[in-house]
């Protein structure tokens, strides 16, 4: 995951003249990490959410560590380290794995693919998502996702929701995320049919932690998402479409490899159509 | 701009990370020694002992059925109805051979009481002694029996925990047994997975903790409601109650979980009862499914306080389904054992292996991944127990949870309605069906040797536990007084298995069996504290401990090569101590606490 402020979004800022307009604005860059934060403190002293603040330090560190050598290496500047700092802390929530090595080593995968996993100047994949997909499949016995509620209540849960709604909002993104849970309740529905499993069974996913995290800051990415609006909820809409056939398969993670799967091909195409239609603007 | 060399450079330095964990895996697989690399005798010389399944010869033939619940619960009666099978073992006729109990939980099956007729054979003597026919219509079914003498009377008791009615069996010296659940007090009806025998405020009677899985107003047979499932599948609450009973004396027992502090709706699944802070009072340690363990600490007899969270174990909240305790590192103080769950590529939560912390009672630390007794699949009862005599104990674990389908696999269903809200979970209404599929079935038991310098080596394969049933309960004695100790198996809906060891000669032991007399007379909770070659090594008579079990009351000891014994300290629950200078070694002591 990266921060949810980018260009993108930074193009439509919006004029706000008070403290909190603009501490809920597309300038405060540090806003998204300010929510992952909160969301992994409220979770970890309310519910005991991590596997362990030291393995979560490790991932935040390496992710750290890495982009700043990186960075500087690459564009001979360190980064603004908000991006690096989500990275490590999803990957800290994410991971879940009695072991330390993955925590660094699924950082680290993540950092270093933004560098290595390039076309025409962007990075393809979601780092956070590719590197967790990526330790599922090479390292499964090591390595899991979170899996687990809010506690037993419904309102951090509601909390989560509401501020996570209000942030995506204000940076321009809410309607990804609302795209992709529509497409997801709907979707749970079909695959409800098919199965004939209960509808709340097929649904309940999306009610845990790890999906709230998936749809604020994962499918919201602008770094990893195509330009156009109507081009983002449609890519919302086949990640979802992808994932119900990875569940259909009965696929534990099918959300993150549906993500994997379809992001970066919809940025290939983005990427592909824009550089055409400036080829064809320059004729 | 972005530059090329460095892009290079990263590109390999990715590809390696990539290769990380493959490369990783190699090196671990490398220093597992693969089953038929080496011939029999190698592998005893090599690991110091070996197992073979000998329950035919031995003449036992029980296999274990699972119920059948209410009919609301058919799609999922699988995963329902998963436990049942324990075992544990007393000397209920005092004649010196430990003999076995094992619960079965069809309506209308029978439980067994397999004698130990003293020649490496057992016969069922359960029908004839009154505890075969426990698991009649409208009693509910027997989830586990633990042994202890509460009356003081010099023969051990029997307290059968159920999904449904608890019996208290009294013990007519060895003969026959007597229910006397009534006038002792018990419930009508507790959902209860573990019960555990102490003496919390050492009055010299037994004193009985039970905890319930369900909520005890939940008859499975006959629903009211499908809501009957935790609310969490982490921090679910809403499970059994726990009770304490408090013994008068006179056979009458007294209902104090409340004034002593113990007042917990955790799914309880295992529990033990030890002196874990040197207190002289025996704390209680409850592993807990869909949620924390719990650390009772006991008030010098006076009640108890939670502490699971101050001390550590109470913080990640994970599956567990055992809790039994061990002097792992020779240092004189206990750790404790706790299974969970892991599944590959689904939920890796791993084994906790709480060992104390330095200079400091009541503050533990996981050492499970460090020592490596931390991945057993879908793990269920452990055992600690030094199984080749070599002066360090080593640690059984047996697994499995659902096998039936080995090709389609429950797993997707379950995470998917496990990670949801309470109001989805709680009802199995919600719950996919189960159809046919397993549910971490098929798994490879554990036995990890314990090198003594704080590794433990998985050998399981190697030393003949070889079986992939669902495996429950454990349990361990030296069922041929002759200093070695054999594994004995409950599998849910599957054959009782027991595993007769053989233990490389050269390593002496030593036994302890203890009898009390101000303290309670089956001793439990009594400590014996060996000292040899510069080390110590503790252990306590338990009343129940990993998951539906209890080992013999016997204390055995391996002491490695060197045979001699400096000194025995002994610390009867009473308060006692006694001191036994270099006694005897290859040899079982009986031990009576002094007047």
């Amino acid at each position: 995951m990266t921060p949810v402020t980018t260009q993108a979004a930074a193009d439509h800022r919006p004029q706000t003249g008070s403290a909190l307009g603009r501490f809920f604005s597309l300038e405060n860059r540090y806003l998204p990490p300010l929510l992952i934060t909160t969301i992994l403190l409220v979770g970890q002293f309310g519910f005991g959410l991590l596997e362990s603040f030291s393995r979560t330090l490790l991932a935040i560190g390496t992710a750290i560590l890495l982009e700043m050598v990186l960075g500087r290496w690459f564009y001979g500047k360190v980064p603004n380290l908000a991006s690096a700092y989500i990275t490590g802390i999803s990957v800290g929530i994410l991971d879940r794995s009695p072991e330390f090595w993955p925590y660094a080593l699924t950082s680290a995968l993540a950092i270093t693919s933004k560098y290595v996993l390039r076309w025409r100047g962007r990075h393809l994949w979601n780092p956070s998502n590719f590197a967790i997909c990526a330790m599922l499949l090479l390292a499964p016995e090591y390595v899991a996702t979170l899996s687990i509620q809010w506690g037993n209540t419904l309102w951090p849960m509601m909390i989560v929701w509401v501020l996570g709604a209000l942030i995506v909002y204000r940076v321009r993104r809410f309607h990804i995320t609302a795209t992709y849970v529509v497409s997801f309740v709907v979707l749970s529905a079909l695959r409800s049919a098919i199965t004939g499993h209960p509808f709340l069974a097929e649904v309940a996913p999306i009610t845990g932690p790890m999906y709230q995290l998936f749809i604020f800051f994962m499918i919201t990415d602008p770094k990893t998402t195509v330009t156009p609006k109507w081009g983002q909820c449609v890519v919302a809409v086949v990640v979802a479409v992808v994932e119900s056939v990875l569940r259909l398969a009965q696929n534990v993670d099918a959300a993150f490899y549906a993500l994997t799967i379809v992001g970066p091909a919809a940025l290939v195409i983005d990427i592909w159509w824009k550089t055409r239609k400036q080829a064809r603007v320059r004729t | 701009m972005e530059r090329r060399i460095p892009r290079v450079v990263v590109t390999v330095i990715f590809a390696g990370l990539l290769a990380t964990p493959v490369l990783y895996r190699h090196v671990r697989a490398g220093r597992t020694e693969a089953p038929g690399a080496a011939a029999p005798a190698t592998l005893l010389s090599r690991y110091g002992f070996g197992f073979r399944e000998s329950s035919q010869e031995s003449g036992i033939a029980f296999r274990h059925t699972s119920p059948n619940l209410d009919p609301k619960l058919n799609h999922i009666m699988q995963q329902v109805a998963s436990m049942g099978a324990a075992v544990s073992v007393a000397d209920y006729d005092h004649d010196g051979w430990p003999d076995i109990y094992v619960t079965n939980s069809g309506e209308g099956s029978r439980n067994a009481l397999y004698r130990n007729l003293g020649d490496g054979t057992f016969r069922d003597v359960a029908a004839e002694v009154g505890l075969a026919d426990v698991n009649g219509p409208g009693t509910g079914v027997s989830t586990g029996a633990v042994w202890g003498d509460y009356d003081n009377d010099g023969f051990e008791d029997v307290l059968l925990y159920k999904w449904g009615r608890p019996e208290l069996f009294h013990n007519d010296a060895g003969k026959h047994f007597t229910r006397v659940s009534e006038q002792a007090g018990l419930p009508a009806w507790v959902n209860a997975n573990t019960a555990v025998w102490l003496d919390y405020d050492g009055d010299g009677k037994l004193d009985l903790f039970v905890g319930g899985y369900y909520p005890e107003d939940v008859d499975l047979w006959h629903l009211k409601t499908t809501k009957i499932m935790p609310e969490s599948f982490e921090y679910a609450a809403n499970g059994g109650r726990k009770y304490l009973f408090h013994n008068l004396g006179g056979g009458r027992f007294e209902e104090v979980s409340a004034q002593m502090g113990i007042q917990s709706r955790r799914w309880a699944l295992a529990a033990v009862a030890a002196d874990l802070r040197g207190t002289g009072y025996p704390d209680l340690f409850v592993a807990n499914d869909y949620g924390v363990s719990e650390l009772y600490l006991n008030q010098g007899g006076h009640g108890f306080v939670e502490a699971g969270k101050q001390a550590g174990v109470g913080a990640a909240p994970k599956s567990g389904m055992n809790a039994s305790i061990g002097d792992v590192m020779n240092q004189g103080r206990f750790g404790v054992y706790v299974s969970n769950i892991s599944e590959e590529g689904v939920l890796v939560q791993g084994n906790n292996l709480w060992m104390p912390r330095t200079g400091d009672g009541v503050r533990y630390e996981n050492m499970a991944n460090a020592m490596g007794v931390e991945m057993g699949g879908w793990s269920f009862g452990a055992q600690f127990g030094d199984l080749n005599n070599d002066g360090f104990l080593d640690l059984y674990l047996t697994n499995g949870n659902v096998s039936l389908d080995r090709k389609r696999s429950y797993w997707y269903d379950y995470s998917k309605v496990a990670g949801g809200n309470r109001t989805i979970i709680s009802d199995a209404a919600n719950w996919p069906p189960f159809d046919g599929r397993s549910l971490s079935g098929y798994q490879q038991k554990r036995v990890w040797r314990n090198d003594g310098a704080g590794q433990f080596q998985e050998v399981a394969q190697l030393v003949g536990v070889t079986d992939v049933y669902d495996g429950r309960s454990v349990a361990l004695a030296d069922f041929g007084n002759r200093g070695v100790l054999d594994a004995v198996v409950a599998n849910q809906n599957g054959p009782l298995l027991f595993y007769r060891n053989t233990a490389s000669p050269e390593n002496r032991w030593i036994e302890f069996d203890l009898e009390g007399s101000a303290s309670n007379r089956s001793a439990i909770g009594a400590e014996i504290r060996l000292y040899w070659n510069g080390q110590q090594q503790v252990q306590e008579v338990l009343g129940g401990s990993g998951f539906c079990a209890q080992n013999d009351r016997r204390l055995h000891f391996g002491l490695g090569k060197l045979s001699d014994v400096e000194r025995v300290e002994i610390r009867w629950p009473s308060g006692r101590k006694q001191t036994l200078a270099a006694p005897a070694t290859g040899q079982i002591h009986h031990l009576k606490e002094p007047i």
